[in-house]
Protein backbone atom coordinates (compact mmCIF):
# COMPACT_ATOMS: atom_id res chain seq x y z
CA UNK A 1 0.00 0.00 0.00
CA UNK A 2 1.21 3.56 -0.38
CA UNK A 3 0.00 6.97 0.23
CA UNK A 4 -0.39 9.36 -2.36
CA UNK A 5 -0.74 12.93 -1.77
CA UNK A 6 -2.20 15.34 -3.81
CA UNK A 7 1.22 16.28 -6.75
CA UNK A 8 0.04 19.87 -6.83
CA UNK A 9 -0.44 20.59 -3.03
CA UNK A 10 1.57 17.81 -1.04
CA UNK A 11 0.78 18.97 2.37
CA UNK A 12 -2.77 19.69 2.42
CA UNK A 13 -3.89 16.19 4.32
CA UNK A 14 -6.55 14.17 4.06
CA UNK A 15 -4.17 11.72 2.21
CA UNK A 16 -5.40 9.16 -0.48
CA UNK A 17 -4.35 5.16 0.26
CA UNK A 18 -3.91 2.93 -2.88
CA UNK A 19 -3.76 -0.72 -2.37
CA UNK A 20 -5.89 -3.51 -3.17
CA UNK A 21 -8.60 -5.09 -1.48
CA UNK A 22 -7.29 -8.24 -0.62
CA UNK A 23 -4.14 -6.89 1.25
CA UNK A 24 -6.70 -4.78 3.65
CA UNK A 25 -8.91 -7.70 4.15
CA UNK A 26 -5.90 -10.24 5.11
CA UNK A 27 -4.61 -7.44 7.29
CA UNK A 28 -7.93 -7.32 8.90
CA UNK A 29 -8.32 -10.95 9.30
CA UNK A 30 -4.45 -11.69 10.13
CA UNK A 31 -4.83 -9.43 13.54
CA UNK A 32 -8.00 -10.33 14.83
CA UNK A 33 -7.77 -14.34 14.46
CA UNK A 34 -10.55 -15.80 16.91
CA UNK A 35 -9.34 -19.90 18.06
CA UNK A 36 -10.09 -22.31 19.61
CA UNK A 37 -8.10 -24.06 22.08
CA UNK A 38 -7.81 -27.54 22.32
CA UNK A 39 -6.12 -28.52 25.49
CA UNK A 40 -4.68 -31.89 25.59
CA UNK A 41 -1.56 -32.16 27.86
CA UNK A 42 1.36 -30.34 29.66
CA UNK A 43 1.39 -27.96 26.48
CA UNK A 44 -1.89 -26.51 27.29
CA UNK A 45 -0.46 -25.90 30.87
CA UNK A 46 2.08 -23.50 28.86
CA UNK A 47 -0.46 -22.29 26.41
CA UNK A 48 -2.35 -21.19 30.29
CA UNK A 49 0.76 -18.63 30.66
CA UNK A 50 0.59 -17.52 27.21
CA UNK A 51 -2.21 -16.32 27.86
CA UNK A 52 -1.76 -14.90 31.28
CA UNK A 53 -0.92 -11.79 31.63
CA UNK A 54 2.88 -11.66 31.48
CA UNK A 55 3.05 -12.63 27.87
CA UNK A 56 -0.65 -11.49 26.70
CA UNK A 57 -1.70 -13.19 24.27
CA UNK A 58 -4.39 -11.27 23.11
CA UNK A 59 -2.10 -8.55 21.99
CA UNK A 60 -2.26 -10.64 19.03
CA UNK A 61 -6.43 -9.78 18.20
CA UNK A 62 -6.71 -13.42 19.16
CA UNK A 63 -10.09 -14.26 21.28
CA UNK A 64 -10.68 -17.47 22.77
CA UNK A 65 -14.19 -19.03 21.69
CA UNK A 66 -15.72 -22.34 22.86
CA UNK A 67 -17.30 -23.14 19.99
CA UNK A 68 -15.78 -24.40 16.45
CA UNK A 69 -18.48 -22.48 14.61
CA UNK A 70 -16.64 -18.92 15.46
CA UNK A 71 -13.02 -19.60 15.33
CA UNK A 72 -10.55 -18.91 12.58
CA UNK A 73 -8.03 -21.46 13.94
CA UNK A 74 -7.84 -24.15 16.05
CA UNK A 75 -4.64 -24.52 18.69
CA UNK A 76 -3.78 -28.24 19.01
CA UNK A 77 -1.95 -28.40 22.12
CA UNK A 78 -0.69 -31.71 23.36
CA UNK A 79 -0.77 -35.24 22.99
CA UNK A 80 -3.15 -36.74 20.90
CA UNK A 81 -5.01 -39.57 21.81
CA UNK A 82 -6.75 -41.65 18.96
CA UNK A 83 -9.95 -41.41 21.02
CA UNK A 84 -9.19 -37.63 21.31
CA UNK A 85 -8.37 -37.72 17.52
CA UNK A 86 -12.14 -38.55 16.40
CA UNK A 87 -13.41 -35.80 17.76
CA UNK A 88 -10.67 -33.62 16.88
CA UNK A 89 -11.66 -34.39 13.34
CA UNK A 90 -15.62 -33.43 14.00
CA UNK A 91 -14.50 -30.01 15.44
CA UNK A 92 -12.26 -29.10 12.61
CA UNK A 93 -15.08 -29.95 10.11
CA UNK A 94 -17.31 -28.21 12.40
CA UNK A 95 -15.47 -25.02 11.93
CA UNK A 96 -15.94 -22.64 8.98
CA UNK A 97 -13.56 -21.30 5.83
CA UNK A 98 -10.96 -20.28 5.87
CA UNK A 99 -9.65 -22.20 8.71
CA UNK A 100 -6.37 -23.19 10.08
CA UNK A 101 -4.07 -25.34 12.27
CA UNK A 102 -1.76 -24.55 14.46
CA UNK A 103 -0.32 -27.79 16.09
CA UNK A 104 1.82 -26.92 19.27
CA UNK A 105 4.09 -29.50 20.50
CA UNK A 106 6.10 -32.75 19.85
CA UNK A 107 3.33 -34.43 20.58
CA UNK A 108 1.26 -33.52 18.41
CA UNK A 109 3.63 -32.42 15.62
CA UNK A 110 4.47 -36.50 15.51
CA UNK A 111 3.83 -38.68 18.37
CA UNK A 112 6.53 -37.05 21.08
CA UNK A 113 7.72 -39.19 23.34
CA UNK A 114 4.87 -41.72 22.94
CA UNK A 115 6.30 -42.25 19.50
CA UNK A 116 7.23 -46.02 19.73
CA UNK A 117 5.04 -47.51 22.48
CA UNK A 118 2.31 -45.56 22.51
CA UNK A 119 -0.38 -47.85 21.10
CA UNK A 120 -3.26 -45.02 22.02
CA UNK A 121 -1.27 -42.18 20.17
CA UNK A 122 -1.98 -40.47 17.01
CA UNK A 123 1.88 -39.92 15.65
CA UNK A 124 1.09 -36.24 14.38
CA UNK A 125 -2.17 -34.43 13.91
CA UNK A 126 -1.09 -33.77 10.27
CA UNK A 127 -2.82 -37.70 9.61
CA UNK A 128 -6.07 -36.69 10.11
CA UNK A 129 -6.28 -32.83 9.65
CA UNK A 130 -4.36 -30.30 7.37
CA UNK A 131 -1.76 -28.26 9.76
CA UNK A 132 -0.67 -24.91 9.02
CA UNK A 133 1.76 -24.14 11.47
CA UNK A 134 4.12 -26.81 13.60
CA UNK A 135 5.63 -25.09 16.47
CA UNK A 136 8.07 -27.45 18.59
CA UNK A 137 9.45 -28.36 21.70
CA UNK A 138 8.30 -30.29 24.63
CA UNK A 139 6.26 -28.71 25.60
CA UNK A 140 7.39 -25.06 23.75
CA UNK A 141 7.55 -22.19 25.57
CA UNK A 142 5.49 -18.78 25.53
CA UNK A 143 7.39 -17.21 23.07
CA UNK A 144 7.61 -20.22 21.07
CA UNK A 145 3.72 -20.48 20.51
CA UNK A 146 4.13 -16.35 20.12
CA UNK A 147 6.38 -16.96 17.56
CA UNK A 148 4.08 -19.50 15.27
CA UNK A 149 1.40 -17.12 15.79
CA UNK A 150 3.34 -14.52 14.22
CA UNK A 151 4.12 -16.91 11.47
CA UNK A 152 0.51 -17.88 10.88
CA UNK A 153 -0.29 -13.91 10.69
CA UNK A 154 1.96 -13.80 8.24
CA UNK A 155 0.93 -16.44 6.01
CA UNK A 156 -2.90 -14.82 6.51
CA UNK A 157 -1.36 -12.01 5.51
CA UNK A 158 -0.23 -12.96 1.95
CA UNK A 159 -2.45 -15.23 1.28
CA UNK A 160 -4.64 -15.00 -2.35
CA UNK A 161 -8.11 -14.80 -1.79
CA UNK A 162 -10.08 -13.14 -5.24
CA UNK A 163 -7.72 -14.81 -7.69
CA UNK A 164 -9.43 -18.72 -7.06
CA UNK A 165 -6.05 -20.04 -7.01
CA UNK A 166 -6.61 -23.54 -4.92
CA UNK A 167 -5.60 -23.17 -0.98
CA UNK A 168 -3.82 -26.15 -0.81
CA UNK A 169 -1.78 -25.01 -4.08
CA UNK A 170 -0.65 -21.64 -2.66
CA UNK A 171 0.45 -23.78 0.60
CA UNK A 172 2.78 -25.92 -1.48
CA UNK A 173 4.11 -22.52 -2.79
CA UNK A 174 4.40 -21.36 0.75
CA UNK A 175 6.30 -24.30 1.66
CA UNK A 176 8.56 -24.04 -1.03
CA UNK A 177 9.20 -20.39 -0.29
CA UNK A 178 9.75 -21.33 3.69
CA UNK A 179 7.44 -19.02 4.86
CA UNK B 1 -2.87 -54.69 64.70
CA UNK B 2 0.44 -56.15 63.05
CA UNK B 3 0.28 -58.14 59.90
CA UNK B 4 0.57 -61.18 60.97
CA UNK B 5 -2.21 -61.02 63.29
CA UNK B 6 -4.61 -60.09 60.85
CA UNK B 7 -2.92 -63.04 58.92
CA UNK B 8 -3.46 -65.51 61.78
CA UNK B 9 -7.25 -64.20 62.16
CA UNK B 10 -8.40 -64.48 58.49
CA UNK B 11 -6.61 -68.11 58.45
CA UNK B 12 -8.69 -69.22 61.72
CA UNK B 13 -12.25 -68.12 59.48
CA UNK B 14 -10.82 -68.95 56.03
CA UNK B 15 -8.47 -72.17 56.47
CA UNK B 16 -7.52 -73.07 52.60
CA UNK B 17 -8.14 -69.64 51.18
CA UNK B 18 -5.87 -68.48 52.74
CA UNK B 19 -2.33 -69.48 50.58
CA UNK B 20 0.38 -67.71 52.15
CA UNK B 21 1.86 -64.87 54.07
CA UNK B 22 4.94 -62.79 53.20
CA UNK B 23 6.14 -60.30 55.80
CA UNK B 24 9.79 -59.44 54.20
CA UNK B 25 11.48 -56.31 53.46
CA UNK B 26 10.83 -54.42 51.08
CA UNK B 27 7.47 -55.02 50.29
CA UNK B 28 4.59 -54.44 52.49
CA UNK B 29 3.93 -57.48 54.25
CA UNK B 30 1.18 -59.23 52.40
CA UNK B 31 -1.40 -61.85 51.95
CA UNK B 32 -2.22 -64.21 49.06
CA UNK B 33 -5.62 -65.89 49.09
CA UNK B 34 -8.10 -67.75 46.72
CA UNK B 35 -9.49 -65.47 44.02
CA UNK B 36 -13.00 -67.30 44.41
CA UNK B 37 -12.74 -66.51 48.29
CA UNK B 38 -12.03 -62.68 47.83
CA UNK B 39 -15.42 -60.96 48.16
CA UNK B 40 -16.18 -63.07 51.45
CA UNK B 41 -12.44 -62.16 52.78
CA UNK B 42 -12.86 -58.18 51.81
CA UNK B 43 -16.49 -58.64 53.32
CA UNK B 44 -14.46 -60.00 57.10
CA UNK B 45 -11.75 -57.64 56.18
CA UNK B 46 -14.24 -54.65 56.24
CA UNK B 47 -16.91 -55.72 58.95
CA UNK B 48 -15.01 -57.51 61.45
CA UNK B 49 -14.97 -54.98 64.29
CA UNK B 50 -10.77 -55.61 64.84
CA UNK B 51 -10.09 -55.33 61.67
CA UNK B 52 -12.24 -52.60 60.09
CA UNK B 53 -10.57 -51.99 56.65
CA UNK B 54 -12.96 -49.45 55.31
CA UNK B 55 -10.63 -47.54 52.96
CA UNK B 56 -9.51 -49.23 49.67
CA UNK B 57 -6.30 -47.35 48.97
CA UNK B 58 -5.99 -48.59 45.57
CA UNK B 59 -6.89 -52.31 43.80
CA UNK B 60 -3.97 -52.69 40.81
CA UNK B 61 -3.72 -55.17 38.02
CA UNK B 62 -0.59 -57.58 36.84
CA UNK B 63 0.58 -59.48 34.03
CA UNK B 64 2.39 -62.30 35.54
CA UNK B 65 3.10 -64.36 32.49
CA UNK B 66 0.74 -67.27 32.56
CA UNK B 67 -1.87 -65.50 35.22
CA UNK B 68 -3.07 -62.42 36.24
CA UNK B 69 -2.49 -60.65 39.47
CA UNK B 70 -4.84 -58.68 41.41
CA UNK B 71 -3.43 -56.34 44.40
CA UNK B 72 -5.57 -54.94 46.80
CA UNK B 73 -4.20 -51.91 49.03
CA UNK B 74 -6.49 -51.87 52.48
CA UNK B 75 -5.93 -49.25 55.10
CA UNK B 76 -8.31 -48.95 58.22
CA UNK B 77 -9.11 -45.59 59.68
CA UNK B 78 -10.19 -46.39 62.92
CA UNK B 79 -7.18 -48.78 63.93
CA UNK B 80 -4.60 -47.23 61.46
CA UNK B 81 -3.37 -50.37 60.65
CA UNK B 82 -2.76 -51.53 56.80
CA UNK B 83 -2.60 -54.67 54.76
CA UNK B 84 -2.03 -55.91 51.39
CA UNK B 85 -3.99 -58.95 49.75
CA UNK B 86 -2.64 -60.48 46.62
CA UNK B 87 -4.45 -62.78 44.17
CA UNK B 88 -4.25 -64.62 40.83
CA UNK B 89 -6.35 -65.57 38.02
CA UNK B 90 -5.41 -67.66 34.74
CA UNK B 91 -5.39 -65.97 31.77
CA UNK B 92 -7.86 -67.93 29.86
CA UNK B 93 -10.32 -67.52 32.42
CA UNK B 94 -10.08 -64.69 34.60
CA UNK B 95 -12.79 -64.52 36.51
CA UNK B 96 -12.97 -63.29 40.37
CA UNK B 97 -15.90 -61.58 42.36
CA UNK B 98 -16.11 -57.97 42.66
CA UNK B 99 -15.43 -56.06 45.43
CA UNK B 100 -17.77 -53.09 44.24
CA UNK B 101 -20.19 -53.44 46.99
CA UNK B 102 -17.81 -53.29 49.62
CA UNK B 103 -15.50 -50.44 49.03
CA UNK B 104 -17.44 -47.75 46.12
CA UNK B 105 -13.64 -46.76 45.37
CA UNK B 106 -13.49 -50.43 43.49
CA UNK B 107 -15.52 -49.53 41.01
CA UNK B 108 -13.80 -47.33 38.68
CA UNK B 109 -10.58 -49.46 39.59
CA UNK B 110 -12.17 -52.36 38.60
CA UNK B 111 -13.16 -51.01 35.52
CA UNK B 112 -9.21 -49.97 34.81
CA UNK B 113 -8.25 -53.24 35.19
CA UNK B 114 -10.59 -55.04 33.29
CA UNK B 115 -9.74 -52.52 30.55
CA UNK B 116 -6.00 -52.88 30.34
CA UNK B 117 -5.81 -56.69 31.32
CA UNK B 118 -8.59 -57.85 30.98
CA UNK B 119 -9.64 -59.88 34.42
CA UNK B 120 -13.81 -60.05 34.20
CA UNK B 121 -14.93 -58.93 37.97
CA UNK B 122 -18.44 -60.82 38.31
CA UNK B 123 -20.66 -58.76 40.35
CA UNK B 124 -19.51 -54.98 39.02
CA UNK B 125 -22.79 -53.16 37.90
CA UNK B 126 -20.93 -51.71 34.49
CA UNK B 127 -18.27 -53.80 33.97
CA UNK B 128 -17.19 -51.65 30.64
CA UNK B 129 -13.71 -49.99 29.43
CA UNK B 130 -12.80 -46.58 31.43
CA UNK B 131 -9.91 -45.08 29.44
CA UNK B 132 -9.52 -46.68 26.05
CA UNK B 133 -12.78 -46.44 23.48
CA UNK B 134 -15.43 -48.56 24.21
CA UNK B 135 -14.55 -50.27 20.39
CA UNK B 136 -11.23 -51.20 21.68
CA UNK B 137 -9.81 -54.51 21.08
CA UNK B 138 -7.54 -56.21 23.17
CA UNK B 139 -6.25 -55.52 26.76
CA UNK B 140 -3.10 -53.36 26.54
CA UNK B 141 -1.09 -53.52 29.54
CA UNK B 142 -0.64 -57.37 28.52
CA UNK B 143 2.64 -58.45 27.69
CA UNK B 144 1.89 -60.40 25.03
CA UNK B 145 -0.32 -57.07 23.37
CA UNK B 146 0.42 -56.43 20.10
CA UNK B 147 -0.51 -52.62 18.81
CA UNK B 148 -3.04 -52.16 16.13
CA UNK B 149 -2.22 -51.65 12.87
CA UNK B 150 -4.89 -48.92 12.41
CA UNK B 151 -8.09 -47.40 14.30
CA UNK B 152 -11.07 -45.14 12.77
CA UNK B 153 -8.57 -45.57 9.74
CA UNK B 154 -6.42 -43.63 11.41
CA UNK B 155 -2.82 -45.63 10.63
CA UNK B 156 -1.32 -46.24 14.45
CA UNK B 157 2.41 -47.46 14.19
CA UNK B 158 4.44 -44.55 13.38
Amino acid sequence: MGLLNRLDDPFEGGGIILGKVEDLLNWGRSKSDWYLHFGLACCAIEFMALNASHFDFMRFGTIPRTSPRQADFIMITGTVTLKMADRIKILYEQMSEPKYVISIGSCSNCGGPYWEHGYHVLKGIDRIIPVDVYVPGCPPRPEAMEEGMIKLQKLIREQALFNGKDRIEELEAKKALKI
Amino acid sequence: MLANEIYEILKKEFGDGILEFKEEAPSDPYISVEPSKIFDICHTLRDSSELMFDYLMCLSGLDLGESLGIVYHLYSFKHTHKIVIKTTVPKETPTLPSVMHLWRTADWHEREAFDLYGMIFSGHDNLIRILLPYDWEGYPMRKDYNEPEEYHGMRVPY
